[in-house]
């Protein structure tokens, strides 16, 4: 029973949905539209699911002590003050029926103040770590990867200024090898070719996939050990 | 040590200087360079530009401060020129800091800028919902099902800006400003293809190429990475010499990222070759 119900309603979730796209008409398209609104409700549950394994994580780490533990109180604090800070709207100048984000809010300053330069400087050192990566490991080592470099250089020439610069004196004829036409050609051309590819042998493998759940040849996702056929 | 082998094992922090150096330095000089929209930008601000006064527009957020710097100057030129226009704007957002940065955006441009525009006649925040593409899809056929009120928690049926609108086919153009899930791929998938609605946006430079294969069937236009928001602005620009005038972050930003683009193909060069020299040596294989 605990395996022959979750099978039954994905196979019945699935038919119903893949049947909506076809016939959005009732009760497939109004039961196509019910599931989706369920899935949005779920979502919402899952912030709370999320919240309490946070904590359940994280307070064992503390509770035990175990390596880095601090870091994890840290993590603690950051949770509770923003999750009080935003359901109580603390210093919001329209109280409890204001917007989340209302400026001189607290939640709002913590999102100023603390979270949007912390992550800011996360994402900032990536540039330092690519500039790193890529000398030492950008090199034209066969003829694939010389393709690849002379692709990258025309690319970061093109997506820059400097790019037009160099080349705008070449005559019209020649237009073709202006370095942002050239890097624009490869975005168009090249590029959207495999990414095409990609996403037909992607959305190949979701529909098999998709398939394999539905039809309950896929169980992995009910848990335990060997359960796929 | 000859300066081969100086250059083959050049320690990591000294590149990080140069690229430091890279970017404070045109940053401080204020280098900047001139911009010309590309036609996959420039598709984008036709379509806002051919809109008809009052037509509904949805900005959404789906993004965080982490991709802020590449993405904001598309968020304040797309602002800009939508109120400009005269079109009604609803900013809403897939990413919860979305929010957020919604309402920074409406503070520093809107309100500071525009402020004869009314809040829910002329813009509106509906505020971040949890839900992904699932999110879109609902409110495809029915708006009203997830959302109830705006961000201020006013009755949504009480908005000026919501009369007449049911769900996504009633707007005109669908923005999506990010480069994660979800974001403006989502908008093709579960709005603009079933929907029929025009779909456009911006990513960060490293999606960008993930959305051209929808270009320009399923998404109109795109604006890719820093170069992206700096080509919108000079359009803006062109067309409406007043914004010569604000900030124009995009245009801005693309003098530190042209030089360090610069320093990088120069180290990528340099490790080439020391790479074919050891090659030669037959140190390296």
């Amino acid at each position: 029973m605990r395996r022959q119900v979750p099978l039954a309603i994905t196979f019945i979730v699935g038919w119903t949905l893949i049947i909506a796209v076809f016939i959005p008409h009732p009760p497939f398209g109004q039961l196509g539209e019910n599931f989706t609104t369920y899935f949005d409700i779920i979502a919402v549950f899952a912030f709370i699911l999320g919240g309490g394994n946070l904590i359940r994580v994280h307070g064992n780490k503390v509770y035990k002590k175990r390596q880095d533990w601090p870091y994890s109180i840290v993590t603690i604090l950051g949770f509770v003050v923003v999750l009080i800070a935003g359901l109580f709207k603390i210093g919001n100048p329209d109280g409890l029926s204001g917007d989340l984000t209302q400026p001189g809010s607290l939640f709002q300053d913590l999102y100023t103040y603390i979270f949007a330069p912390l992550q800011a400087t996360m994402f900032s050192l990536l540039a330092f770590f690519v500039a790193s990566a890529s000398y030492r490991a950008f090199r034209a080592k066969n003829k694939e990867a010389t393709v690849l470099l002379v692709a990258a250089f025309i690319i970061l020439l093109g997506r820059t200024p400097i790019g037009g610069y160099l080349t705008f004196w070449l005559p019209e004829s020649l237009s073709f090898f202006h370095i942002p036409n050239l890097a624009y050609w490869i975005m168009t051309i090249p590029n959207l070719a495999g990414q095409r590819a990609i996403l037909i042998g992607i959305s190949l493998g979701v529909i098999a996939m998709s398939l394999r759940l539905i039809l309950g040849i896929e169980r992995s996702y009910l848990g335990g050990e060997g359960e796929r056929s | 040590m000859p300066l081969y082998e100086k250059l083959k094992n050049i320690d990591r922090r000294v590149i990080y200087i140069f690229i430091a150096l890279s970017v404070i330095i045109p940053l401080v000089f204020k280098i900047a360079f001139t911009e010309q929209a590309s036609p996959i930008v420039q598709n984008i601000f036709d379509k806002i530009e051919s809109l008809p006064e009052g037509s509904r527009v949805i900005l959404s957020y789906d993004y965080s401060p982490s991709t802020a710097p590449e993405i904001q100057p598309m968020a304040d030129a797309l602002t800009r020129h939508i109120l400009e226009k005269d079109l009604r704007l609803y900013n809403m957002a897939l990413w919860a800091p979305g929010h957020n940065i919604a309402t920074e955006t409406t503070d520093r441009i809107i309100i500071a800028e525009f402020p004869e525009k009314v809040y829910g006649e002329d813009y509106l925040n509906l505020g971040f919902k949890a839900g992904n593409e699932f999110l879109i899809a609902v409110i495809l056929t029915d708006l009203k099902k997830m959302y109830t009120t705006d961000a201020k928690g006013t009755d949504i049926d009480s908005i000026p800006m919501m009369q007449g609108v049911k769900n996504l086919r009633n707007f005109d153009l669908i923005l999506s400003l990010g480069g994660g899930k979800p974001g403006l791929k989502e908008w093709i998938l579960f709005a603009g293809d079933p929907g029929h609605i025009p779909v456009a946006g911006g990513a960060t430079a490293v999606s960008a190429p993930n959305l051209y294969p929808y270009y320009p069937e399923q998404m109109l236009g795109l604006m890719g990475g820093m170069k992206g928001g700096a080509e919108y602005e000079s359009a803006l620009m062109k067309i409406y010499p007043q914004y010569k005038n604000k900030s124009h972050p995009g245009i801005d930003l693309m003098g530190p990222q042209a030089i360090a683009h610069l320093v990088i193909m120069i180290f990528v060069i340099i490790g080439n070759i020391t790479y074919f020299i050891a090659r030669k040596r037959g140190e390296e294989r």
